[in-house]
C-alpha cells in the first residue's frame, strides 16, 4: 500500500471514478467542456494540433500510431470528413473503454468535439460494440445532455463549427476493431479488412477523409489542452492499463508510460493470490507476445517492449499464474483466432484451424512427436502472409511458446503416448 | 414485420449518408421484435432498405449476435476468452449446462434459454463475465448460477 501514496494523482481516472460524472452540470462544475469551448472558440486547428503533438499522445486502440500525425494526413480542403470512432473494444483483457465510457461518457464527448473541430469534421460515428449495453445508455444520455447544452448540433459552443454525432452498434465480430473492417462494416458490410493505402484518413468511410479514433485516445484530448502539453506529460504521461488474471485485484489502473511490469502487477493490481507464483503476462491483450518472470522489470512503453519481442497494444495485462498451463493458454488463444479470422485471406482462415486442430489433439492426449515441428511450420506459413493483423498475431506468441514452455509441451505429447490412447 | 419497425428502420436509414449503413441497426430492430431472423424477416429487411436479400443474409450470417435460428427468451453469454478461463469459466459454464440441461448453441426444451460461449466480453476486472440478454453479471460462481437465472423467467 505504501507504494499507492507515492503514486502521482490520477489525470484521466479521477473524471471516471468521481461520482456523477456521467451527469452534465456535474461535469461542467470540474471544469468539463471547458477544453471543447477554447477549441471551438478560441484556438486555430494548427494550434491545438500542436499542443497534441507536443503531448507525445499515440493511439490507445493497439497500434500506437502518433495521434497528430495521423490529423496532419486528413487533407485540409476536403469538403466532407468524418470522425469515426473505435469503441469495437474486443481484444481480450482489454476493458478500458469500457470503463471510462461508464464512468465519464462526457469525456469522451468533448474529446470527440475537440478532434471533429480541429480537422473540420460535421460528422461523427461512434461504433460502439453491441455488448456495451450499460455504456450505450450512459452515451445516449450524455450526447443528449451535451445537445441540450449546445455543445453538440449546429453552432456548438455559440462558434460557426457543427457536430453531429451518432451511435452505431456493432454485431459480435472481433475483427471489426481493425480500423478498415470497422468502416466496412459500418458501411453496413461484412467486417472484412480493406487493403491500405490508401489509407482512412485519405479514402475511408464513404471514400472520404476519415479520422478512426480510439475511445481512449480521444478521452485524453481534453485532458491535454485542459492541462497544457508540458504538464500532461510531467503527470505520466497517464497511460490506462487493463489488468486482468491471476491477481489479486484486477481492475483499470493509471500508471506513467515506462512502468515496470512488477509495479502494475504487484503494487497496483495487489499481487498474486496466496500461494501463487508469476508465470508469464500479456502485456497488451492476447495479440501480444507473453513476457516471463525474466521481464518482470521491463518498462511498459512501446519502445522498451518492442526490444523485449512483444508490444504495448492496447495496455491489457492479462497475467497468467502457476497453476494455469501454458499448452491449455496458448490453446485457448488460438481457438478465439480460428473463430474470429474473417475467412478473407487464406494464411489466416486455414492457418488458425489447423493449428487449433493440432492443440485439440495434444490436449486430448492424442499429440505426435512431429507436432511440435508442425506448429512452427504452420506459424512460419502465417508470418508475413495474412492480410492484416488478426492472422499476424498468431505466430509470435507461438513460436515464443514452443521456444519458453516446450518442456509443457513435450510433456502432454509424452503423457498422451504413455496413455495408449 | 410491423409497420412500427419498418418506420424505425427508416429513421435509422436516414441518420447515414448511405442507406446500407443502417444494416445491421436494422437487423438488430428485427431480430427484438421477431425474436430470431428468419428467412422471411430478412426479406422484410432487405426490402424496407431497398438492398438485395443475399446481401442482407450474407452480412446477417457473419456476425455473432445476429440469431438465424430461433433462440430462447433469454440469451445467457459466458465469457470463456482467458482472463475468464484463468478465473474458473469452465466451472462455471459446466454448472450452467448441468443446470439448464444444455449444451453450449442449444436452448432449453421450454424455450426460457438459450447458452453461448463468449469471446471477450470486455469485462475482464469482473471474470468469470456473464450476460444475459442486456445485463452484465460479475464474477459468477458455479453456486450463483441458480439464483441469477431465478431472475429471469
Amino acid at each position: 500500500m505504501a507504494t499507492e501514496a507515492a503514486m502521482p494523482e490520477s489525470v484521466l481516472l479521477r473524471w471516471v471514478r468521481t461520482e456523477g460524472m456521467a451527469e452534465i452540470e456535474q461535469y461542467r462544475r470540474a471544469g468539463g467542456y471547458d477544453a471543447a469551448r477554447r477549441v471551438a472558440t478560441e484556438l486555430t486547428p494548427d494550434q491545438v494540433i500542436e499542443m497534441v503533438a507536443a503531448s507525445g499522445l499515440r493511439g490507445k486502440g493497439g497500434a500506437g500510431f502518433p495521434t497528430a500525425q495521423k490529423w496532419k494526413f486528413i487533407p485540409k480542403a476536403a469538403p466532407v470528413k468524418y470522425v469515426v470512432v473505435n469503441g469495437d473494444e474486443g481484444e481480450p483483457g482489454t476493458f478500458k473503454d469500457r470503463t471510462l465510457i461508464e464512468g465519464c461518457p462526457h469525456l469522451l464527448v468533448e474529446g470527440i468535439l475537440i478532434a471533429a473541430v480541429t480537422i473540420g469534421a460535421r460528422k461523427v460515428y461512434i461504433y460502439l460494440r453491441r455488448e456495451f449495453y450499460r455504456g450505450r445508455l450512459l452515451l445516449d444520455a450524455a450526447i443528449a445532455q451535451a445537445r441540450a447544452a449546445g455543445f453538440v448540433g449546429e453552432r456548438i459552443f455559440g462558434s460557426d463549427h457543427a457536430v453531429e454525432i451518432v451511435v452505431h452498434p456493432g454485431a459480435g465480430a472481433y475483427i471489426a476493431g481493425e480500423e478498415t473492417a470497422l468502416l466496412e462494416s459500418l458501411e453496413g458490410r461484412r467486417a472484412m479488412p480493406r487493403q491500405r493505402p490508401p489509407f482512412p484518413a485519405v479514402a475511408g468511410l464513404y471514400q472520404q477523409p476519415t479520422l478512426v479514433q480510439n475511445v481512449e485516445t480521444l478521452c485524453h484530448l481534453p485532458v491535454i489542452i485542459g492541462l497544457g502539453p508540458e504538464r500532461y506529460k510531467e503527470l505520466g504521461p497517464p497511460v490506462l492499463f487493463s489488468v486482468s488474471g491471476a491477481v489479486v485485484r484486477p481492475g483499470v489502473y493509471e500508471a506513467p508510460l515506462g512502468v515496470t511490469l512488477r509495479s502494475l502487477i504487484f503494487d497496483h493490481a495487489g499481487g498474486m493470490r496466496p500461494g501463487r507464483r508469476f508465470k508469464a503476462a500479456f502485456p497488451g491483450g492476447v495479440s501480444s507476445v507473453f513476457l516471463t518472470e525474466a521481464d518482470l522489470d521491463v518498462k511498459m512503453d512501446p519502445d522498451s517492449l518492442r526490444q523485449a519481442g512483444t508490444m504495448l497494444g492496447s495496455a491489457a495485462v492479462i497475467v497468467v499464474d502457476d497453476s494455469a498451463d501454458m499448452v491449455e493458454v496458448m490453446a485457448r488463444a488460438v481457438e478465439f483466432y480460428r473463430d474470429e479470422s474473417c475467412g478473407k485471406c487464406t494464411p489466416c482462415r486455414e492457418g488458425t484451424a489447423w493449428i487449433a486442430q493440432v492443440f485439440e489433439r495434444i490436449l486430448h492426449g492424442r499429440g505426435r512427436s512431429e507436432d511440435l515441428a508442425l506448429l512452427e511450420g504452420i506459424a512460419g506459413g502465417m508470418t508475413g502472409t495474412c492480410f492484416c493483423p488478426l492472422g499476424e498475431s498468431v505466430p509470435p506468441g507461438l513460436v515464443a511458446s514452443l521456444r519458453l514452455f516446450r518442456d509443457e509441451y513435450e510433456r502432454r505429447i509424452a503423457a498422451g503416448a504413455t496413455d495408449g490412447r | 414485420m410491423t409497420e412500427a419497425a419498418r418506420e424505425e428502420i427508416r429513421r435509422l436509414a436516414g441518420l447515414y449518408e448511405h442507406r446500407q449503413s443502417a444494416l445491421i441497426p436494422a437487423l438488430f430492430v428485427a431480430q427484438q421484435e421477431a425474436g430470431y431472423l428468419s428467412p422471411a424477416v430478412l426479406e422484410s429487411v432487405a426490402e424496407v432498405l431497398e438492398l438485395p436479400v443475399t446481401e442482407v443474409t450474407s452480412v446477417a450470417s457473419f456476425y455473432g449476435l445476429f440469431y438465424l435460428e430461433p433462440v430462447g427468451r433469454h440469451m445467457v453469454h459466458v465469457c470463456t476468452n482467458l482472463s475468464c478461463m484463468l478465473n474458473g469459466c469452465q466451472r462455471l459454464l459446466s454448472r450452467m449446462q448441468e443446470v439448464m440441461g444444455i449444451q453450449p448453441g442449444e436452448t432449453t426444451p421450454d424455450g426460457r434459454f438459450s447458452l453461448r460461449a463468449a469471446e471477450c466480453l470486455g469485462a475482464c476486472e469482473e471474470a468469470p463475465a456473464v450476460l444475459v440478454d442486456e445485463d452484465r453479471w460479475a464474477a459468477v460462481s458455479p453456486e450463483g448460477v441458480e439464483p441469477m437465472l431465478e431472475r429471469y423467467r
